[in-house]
């Protein structure tokens, strides 16, 4: 058990100081192009962390992330690396979309039927590439990239020349019955925030796949693929069917990622939304080291950092933000590498 | 036959940075290091080119400068996945959300905006005569950076097959454990790989950049990714990889055409084409298609 602990710290302790080291070498930038670093890194605090908007926008911008960020971890514990989450996420969206505008139903109903939609659409997009790899052998890493744009362009060529509302690239809005509410309606905390009750089916995603991972039996064939596929065949796993069911399941929770925004907050698909929520879920899941509960973490800090490129906006490019995201990933792959030899 | 020939020149002025990216990522997934850093290193080497032009007047003083900070970038992309043996598709990832960052963090602070540089000096066109008559080949001669990527086409299909170089890279890429026995320096090799993928790439960016004059945000546009399709359509050889690039090219181009004709084919279905041919192509449909054995695996040197 102590061994499992030390593994545990050794591995928090590494994620802490690279995103430490992140941010040292942001203020190095930001010194370059002569902005003072702790005005700014005080301004992000302050419009955050101690803000009770900047709070509710973690909630609203963290959404997202746990899903996708989710999907990829789920994938990871079962030996896939699922790349595809942004088209799995566009995918999933439209189809909630459809669901919502197209469909007529009491709201009790009308909200289940659009995630169920929207998990089908990314799960059916993500079990394109699990297929080809069983039965072909096509690495899913280029294949899922491929499905992206692929996914881009075909909800682009959708919601742009088929189903928009005139003069505009969205589709028409979803009925009243198929939207989350905001949380604002329930506490004044959120007053003024988007952020919607999809973030608690996020929240009862990693739920779920904490007991499907950890008490099923299916989780645990999964995780045993994960580890070794030669010792899972040879345990009598029927190795094909679940990394083609983790597959399924990684695209679903991935395709449930854009419902925050088409149930949520606009109520509509539309172009482009998703702003590479797909590519960070793989960062959210490598800095929570593939677990549900670290996936929470990390989404909370990608979504509080995202929301905080707005807050310091006015000193310093925003984009600073995007840096301090990207050197986070590089500094944590580090950091996991050699806090693996010491841990040794 | 005149647009018949607009066409293919057209054709070739867009593959042009897919053809180099494609280039540098073949060279450097022989060698066994995977690059989704491409588009990164290609956005990179627009924005160091239109810096470079900026603070010197030169356009060539660009392309070096271009050349300097793709070769930067593939550098860390090197140090995570070769150094501390990171995960090579996170890294690749990481140095593309950097680049994007980046460029836009310096193009702010510098030229003061969000969406373009200023202006600046390009490379244009050398005069030939009656040479650049020549279809095809006339417009490939008169410009210097067309003429240089044809070239380095020629010499990185040589240097991949008839140069001792080009041994040791392929083996580095196939067996390390192998080449590490016979004396080869696995990481140098994969050192070297790596950046010359990055210098192709960027001078592919170098090419966006010199052509428009200036820079404009997110400027790469997914080409990397379509360099990726195409070294993957391409086999895994230099020269399959440039004309697997000229041939996306060719697509994207004559979909502009039939566009003027008034044929009109929804853009984002041709879009689709490198994506849907490569997936086409790894599934086996057209021939079988391999990577090389150590592709994607790092390698412990001196544990």
């Amino acid at each position: 058990m102590s061994g499992q602990w030390r593994k545990l710290g050794v591995q928090a302790g590494a994620s802490v100081a690279a995103v430490a080291a992140a941010f040292a070498i942001g203020a190095v930038l930001m010194l370059l192009i002569g902005v003072n670093p702790g005005l700014v890194y005080a301004r992000l605090f302050e419009g955050v962390v101690l803000n009770p908007y900047g709070v509710a926008q973690i909630f609203f911008k963290s959404t997202p992330l746990i899903f996708t960020g989710l999907a990829v971890a789920l994938g990871f514990q079962a030996g896939l690396f699922n790349i595809g989450a942004e088209g799995q996420m566009l995918v999933g969206a439209f189809c909630a979309a459809l669901a919502g505008f197209g469909l007529s139903m009491p709201a009790f109903l009308h909200v289940p039927v659009c995630l169920a939609a929207a998990f089908l659409g990314g799960m059916i997009w993500a079990a394109i590439p699990g297929a080809l790899k069983i039965k072909t052998g096509a690495h899913e890493v280029i294949t899922t990239i491929m499905m992206n744009f692929i996914a881009m362009a075909l909800t682009s060529y959708f919601v742009v020349s088929r189903f928009h509302e005139p003069e505009t690239v969205h589709t028409a809005a979803v009925a009243v019955t198929a939207r989350l509410p905001r949380l604002e309606a329930f506490s004044s905390f959120f007053h003024g925030s988007p952020a919607n009750a999809t973030f608690f089916v996020a929240l009862l995603a990693c739920g779920v796949v904490s007991w499907l991972l950890w008490k099923m039996p299916l989780g645990y064939e999964l995780r045993a693929l994960g580890l070794s596929p030669a010792a899972a065949e040879t345990a009598g796993i029927p190795v094909d069917r679940r990394a083609l069911l983790a597959f399924a399941i990684s695209g679903g929770l991935a395709g449930l990622a854009g419902t925050s925004f088409v149930l949520g907050y606009k109520h509509y698909f539309e172009d482009g939304f998703s702003a590479g929520a797909g590519f960070l879920g793989i960062a959210v899941a490598l800095l929570g080291q593939n677990s549900p509960l670290g996936v929470v973490i990390a989404a909370f800090l990608f979504g509080g950092l995202s929301h905080g490129s707005l807050v310091i906006n006015a000193l310093v490019p925003k984009e600073i933000i995007e840096v301090l995201q990207a050197l986070v990933i590089i500094l944590v792959v580090v950091a996991n590498q050699v806090s693996k030899r010491w841990a040794r | 036959m005149g647009a018949v020939i607009d066409l293919l020149n057209q054709a070739v002025r867009i593959a042009v940075p897919y053809i180099l990216a494609a280039v540098g990522g073949t060279i450097c997934e022989l060698g066994g290091v995977v690059n989704i850093g491409l588009e990164g290193m290609i956005l990179t080497g627009a924005f160091c080119a239109v810096l470079g032009s900026f603070y010197t007047g030169s356009a060539w003083a660009g392309v070096l400068a271009a050349l300097m900070g793709g070769g930067l970038a593939a550098w860390l992309h090197g140090i995570v996945s070769i150094r501390y043996r990171g995960n090579q598709i996170i890294s690749g990832l990481a140095v593309n959300i950097l680049a994007g960052g980046i460029t836009k963090f310096f193009l702010k602070a510098i030229f003061h905006s969000s969406a373009n540089s200023s202006r600046v000096e390009g490379i244009g066109s050398w005069s030939l005569g009656f040479v650049s008559k020549i279809p095809i080949l006339g417009e490939i001669l008169s410009h210097p950076l067309l003429l240089l990527t044809l070239a380095l086409v020629v010499l990185a299909q040589l240097l991949v097959y008839k140069t001792p170089f080009g041994l040791r890279l392929r083996a580095v890429g196939e067996h390390p454990e192998c080449a590490d026995t016979l004396g080869i320096r696995v990481h140098r090799m994969r050192y070297a790989a790596v950046i010359l993928s990055g210098m192709f790439a960027a001078l592919g960016g170098a090419w966006l950049s010199m052509d428009q004059h200036q820079f404009t945000d997110n400027m790469s546009g997914g080409r990397g990714y379509i360099a990726l399709a195409a070294l993957i359509f391409g086999k895994w050889t230099p020269a399959g990889a440039a004309a697997a690039a000229l041939l996306f090219g060719l697509a994207e181009a004559l979909q502009i055409h039939l566009q003027t004709m008034g044929l009109r084919v929804p853009n984002q279905f041709i879009q689709m084409i490198p994506y849907v041919a490569t997936i086409v192509i790894l599934a086996g449909a057209i021939g079988r298609t391999k990577p090389p054995a150590a592709d994607g695996k790092p390698y412990p040197e001196g544990d």
